[in-house]
């Protein structure tokens, strides 16, 4: 053998040449959650349901049994999907304008019933699908073509900050925001997602996982300098750590 | 056989209670029967009433805007119902809290003292039952023993002690109506 | 007795004893009235068939979570009355698109708007025309009598499963909280017309499935229209009529559900009169029953559509008899409460034009 394998690729990515754009980050969350998935032994119990916006095609890469919600309905959905299969793994997969905006009441909701699914929540700060405008997560200053001379928070609010949200609701077993920015974080990122799922698993209560993560075609920059406006205006403003974890008795 | 009635008084009076009774125990004698409660606009002016409808074949409309009987259990229902009875109805008046004068002459009456006689039973609240037992007396649509047996059904299992009373309450105004039809 | 015992209930009763008779396992709910029997009711009995009851923070949310329920392939229903459903519609619309079997019951109750609580037909084009956006329909079915509601609802579920598509119980605040005797039974074996072989619950040994509206290849969408509009065309044999007194009529009333029974006791009352008139009452209003109608055109009937709205099934009636026939149309106000006498003036009116 002439070549040696050193990182391939777990069975449940389907092989094919994704549709983001360059240095956007829902190929390395995808990756994370088939990943931990496959790590999990969940890949055959395991019920996707997608979202409205540039993850719509999530299926496409995931070789799990899936069910495409409407636009901020995928708590509502996967909620439906658990009720009627307790005993398969079910988790949705939103971005910032699906669920921080539509979908607000749903996955408020949702966590608050404590259903017994999961949530990815990939946070890039603007609406990617349908062309950079405006998210409840849009940073205030922060241009979007919806705010094009930036985001005013007279006018338009300050952004969200879901995971406080989420983390103060009582059905809520675990809620962490994570970054996509560095290999660091990415490896922090998959421990928050195990975390999360076994939650699931366990029948302990919902589990959310925020990940702030990187539009450059939106946000007008080069993959790096994107990877790099996470670090320096992102985090600072969305704090990173674990909002709660009903498994630490007197931590939040 | 056809037989519809609008049973009317205030609420707390219990028409509701009775209407279900009625429709009930027409039921267990093996007709068609229905029961709706007033609903929407009609509820306004203080009054609480029901329809109840039992016939020999299926029913069409459990809504009757011109009623063949009345059970009347207060003066605004009177007011109110006694112009939509047909000519020839008939009705039952609680002569305790509705002014029998005001009965018209093309419909026949029959009044009945219910609180009264409730009272005199031990509780004014079984006036509704006096009432009921009257009306059945009166139109001969169900048998009372049917009525009776039927309390079982209607009456809560918490207040299951009360049904020997409301029976003897029933045979009461059925009593006070047979003297009448004499 | 051979027949089983007949039990006095609601119409909500008899809706919510319907849904689990027929094997419903998953309800989703929001408080509105005059439907609010049906999830009180459920909300204990649900636990006792191992089935799922959730309130849901809205007719939105409820919706999505029987498409979801529907997409893992279990009998699942929710129930609302007319603003309720009409935030329903997003997700009945993505249910149509997908190909998901569910059953949405509207307690029809007067509008526009806030409306009232009282009963109304107003939501019949809703209803009958899709109700949300794109091309598609659902299957509707009315019931006049309580226990039709009952019938009606094992019907409903075992129609969604046969088509892999919503199906919707239209009945009203006058059906809903009028009590008749019912007589309860219970269908042989839910029969889910293959759903193991579409339904997602995880991928064991098999090919992974997908559940979708979306349809972005070239000419996929077409061809998915193209699919649900043949089905449309299958589901035209479920059309259900009830006709009373019309084979010497000479005026045929149409009316559907409680309008329809209560039209009954005018017929009835016109004919012991010597009034030649007749009541055809579609029970199945998509797929609408236009052969029946054609029939009696093809025979010189003439046709008088009552509702309790402002003129909408009276569309249907005269789509069936296009070319032969017309139809008149007495609208009764919602918000007004109908009684047989209503219709007396206006049948003898159209009897004798």
């Amino acid at each position: 053998m002439s070549e040696k394998l050193v990182f391939d690729a777990p069975e449940i990515m389907i092989d094919r040449p994704t549709h983001y754009c360059p240095g956007c980050h829902h190929g390395v969350a995808h990756r994370l959650v088939g990943e931990v998935l496959t790590e999990m032994g969940l890949v055959d119990d395991t019920l996707c349901v997608g979202s409205i916006g540039c993850s719509v095609f999530i299926y496409n890469y995931l070789d799990v049994d899936a069910v495409e919600a409407p636009h901020g309905r995928a708590p509502a959905v996967a909620t439906g999907l658990k009720r009627a299969h307790k005993d398969k793994f079910v988790f949705t997969y939103q971005g910032d304008g699906d669920l921080a905006s539509i979908g607000l009441a749903e996955i408020v909701h949702a966590a608050n019933r404590g259903e017994k699914i999961s949530v990815v929540f990939v946070n890039n700060t603007v609406y990617g699908m349908t062309g950079g405008q405006m998210a409840p997560t849009t940073l205030v200053g922060q241009k979007s073509t919806t705010c094009p001379d930036g985001r005013c928070a007279d006018e338009h609010g300050q952004a969200i900050r879901m995971s406080e949200i989420i983390g103060g609701l009582g059905g809520t077993a675990y809620c962490e925001r994570v970054s996509l920015d560095s290999v660091k974080n990415i490896r922090r990122a998959k421990k928050a997602l195990r975390k999360a799922f076994e939650m699931q698993i366990n029948g302990t209560g919902f589990g959310f996982v925020e990940m702030l993560s990187a539009c450059p075609t939106n946000w007008k920059m080069d993959p790096v300098s994107a990877n790099t406006r996470i670090t320096e205006e992102m985090i600072p403003y969305f704090p990173l750590g674990v909002f709660k974890d009903v498994t630490k008795d007197g931590e939040e | 056989m056809y037989q519809d009635v609008i049973i009317a008084g205030f609420g707390g009076q219990g028409v509701m209670l009775i209407g279900n009774l009625l429709a009930y125990a027409g039921m267990e004698a093996g007709s068609e029967v229905t029961y709706i409660p007033v609903y929407g606009p009609e509820m306004r002016g203080g009054t609480a009433n029901c329809t109840v409808v039992i016939s020999s074949e299926d029913i069409g409309s459990p809504i009757i805007q011109s009623p063949k009987s009345l059970i009347i259990m207060n003066q605004p229902s009177l007011d109110k119902f006694q112009p939509k009875l047909v000519d020839g109805g008939v009705q039952i008046l609680n002569s305790s809290l509705v002014d029998p004068e005001k009965a018209e002459d093309r419909v026949t009456t029959y009044t009945v003292p219910a609180n009264e006689i409730a009272d005199g039973l031990g509780n004014t609240r079984m006036a509704n039952m006096v009432a009921l037992g009257a009306y059945v007396q009166a139109t001969g649509c169900v048998p009372l023993e049917q009525v009776k047996k039927s309390l079982s059904s209607v009456i809560s299992s918490r207040y299951s002690h009360l049904i020997p009373k409301n029976a003897e309450a029933l045979q009461a105004g059925a009593d006070h109506v047979a003297a009448q039809m004499k | 007795m051979s027949k089983t015992k007949r039990i006095f209930i609601k119409g909500n009763e008899a809706i919510s004893r319907g849904a689990l008779a027929a094997g419903c396992t998953c309800y989703f709910g929001y408080p509105i009235t005059p439907q609010n029997d049906i999830p009180e009711f459920l909300s204990t009995k649900m636990a006792t068939v191992n089935g799922e009851f959730v309130q849901a923070e809205s007719e939105v949310a409820a919706a999505n979570m029987l498409l979801g329920a529907a997409a893992g392939g279990v009998r699942a229903m929710t129930t609302s009355s007319s603003p309720g459903v009409s935030l329903m519609q997003e997700a009945i619309s993505y249910m149509a698109g997908s190909e998901l079997p569910g059953v949405i019951v509207n307690v029809n109750r007067g509008g526009p708007g806030l409306g009232d609580i009282g009963s109304s037909q107003g939501d019949y084009f809703q209803s009958t025309r899709g109700g949300g956006h794109g091309d598609y329909r659902t299957l509707v079915l009315a019931p006049g009598t309580c226990q039709e509601a009952y019938d009606m609802m094992i019907e409903a579920f075992d129609l969604a499963f046969k088509y892999r598509n919503p199906v919707l119980v239209l009945a009203d605040a006058i059906v809903g909280q009028m009590k008749e005797p019912v007589t309860p039974w219970e269908p042989k074996a839910a029969d889910n017309h293959g759903a193991e072989d579409w339904c997602i619950d995880g991928a064991q040994g098999r090919e992974k499935r997908l559940l979708k509206s979306l349809f972005l290849e070239d000419g996929a969408l077409a061809g998915q229209n193209r699919n649900l509009q043949s089905k449309y065309e299958a589901m035209q044999a479920e059309a259900r009529a009830d006709v009373f007194e019309c084979d010497d009529a000479d005026l045929v009333v149409v009316a559907f559900g409680s309008i329809g029974r209560i039209v009954k006791s005018t017929v009835r009352r016109l004919r012991s009169e010597g009034k030649k008139v007749g009541l055809v009452r579609p029970l199945t209003l998509y797929p609408f029953p236009s052969e029946v109608l054609r029939d009696l055109a093809k025979q010189g009937k003439r046709f008088l559509t009552i509702e309790q709205n402002c003129g909408q099934m009276v569309d249907d009636v005269r789509l069936s008899v296009r070319g032969i026939a017309d139809s008149e149309f007495h609208g009764h106000m919602p918000g007004d409460l109908p009684g047989s006498d209503d219709f007396i003036a206006p049948i003898i009116k159209h009897l004798e034009d």
